[in-house]
């Protein structure tokens, strides 16, 4: 997984690219914590993220909580049709904040 | 709606037990569904129960034992269009009446793994493994 983080104003967006399983949560949660800590307003795009296990899908969840703890949200962006048929299965693109 | 495998088929391979083996373990199963032409999204949807059974054994088989050298054997086989999965390993035997997922309505982080496994796949059963093996998994899908 790699990944690119750009500020434009009060949003910051985490572009993450590659497959997000087990192996990278890890990676992925310290690339997103700081930017929600920071009180940002911050988009996820996920449009280069083609597979997404449950791992990946618990890392969605820990962000919009942590988002709503800190008084600021996470929107997910340009979802591949893949992933979203993943969000899907766990019924959650009600709970999460989709674009 | 799955599309019909082309060819009967029996491949395996063994695999670390680790998050870094989960890679090559769905290039593995990419490579085996290709040779059965399923169509893109049968064979994502049955790829991510494979990475997640697979998942189970690094986080909860192996638990305690993160560094360890012992492998798991992936063994898919198709017959007559009835996909067979089989897991083996020789981690911490798996309690199978333990082995349940989380409520779906509880939105909170894990316990997901298992339920993406029992939507795609149609069946999944713990099977002695026989020595050297302690746990069989075996996911069936009628394709």
């Amino acid at each position: 997984m790699s990944y690119k983080v750009t500020e434009e104003g009060n949003i910051s967006t985490v572009h993450l690219d590659g497959e997000i399983d087990m192996d990278v949560t890890e990676k992925a949660k310290e690339v997103i914590f700081p930017v929600i800590d920071s009180g940002k307003e911050v988009h996820l795009n996920l449009s280069q993220v083609q597979y997404m296990d449950s791992s990946g899908i618990s890392v969605l969840i820990e962000s919009h909580q942590r988002a709503l703890e800190k008084n600021t949200k996470v929107i997910i962006k340009d979802v591949s049709k893949s992933v979203l048929k993943v969000i899907m299965m766990a019924k959650l693109e009600q709970i999460l904040n989709l674009e | 709606m799955s599309s019909p495998a082309a060819m009967d088929i029996v491949q395996e391979k063994r695999f670390l037990v680790r998050s870094s083996s989960l890679k090559d373990i769905r290039s593995f199963a990419r490579e085996v569904f290709d040779k059965l032409s399923l169509n893109h999204e049968i064979k994502e949807e049955i790829v991510l129960a494979i990475a997640e059974a697979a998942q189970n054994i690094v986080k909860h088989a192996y638990k305690d034992f993160p560094d360890t050298d012992d492998k798991m054997l992936l063994q898919i086989k198709c017959n007559n269009g009835k996909l067979e999965i089989g897991f083996f390993d020789m981690g911490r035997p798996v309690d199978p009446t333990k082995v349940k997922h989380r409520e779906i309505d509880n939105v909170k982080p894990g316990g997901l793994g298992t339920f993406f496994i029992q939507e795609i796949m149609d069946s999944i059963d713990f099977k002695d493994g026989g020595k050297p093996w302690i746990n069989h998994l075996v996911l069936t899908k009628q394709l």
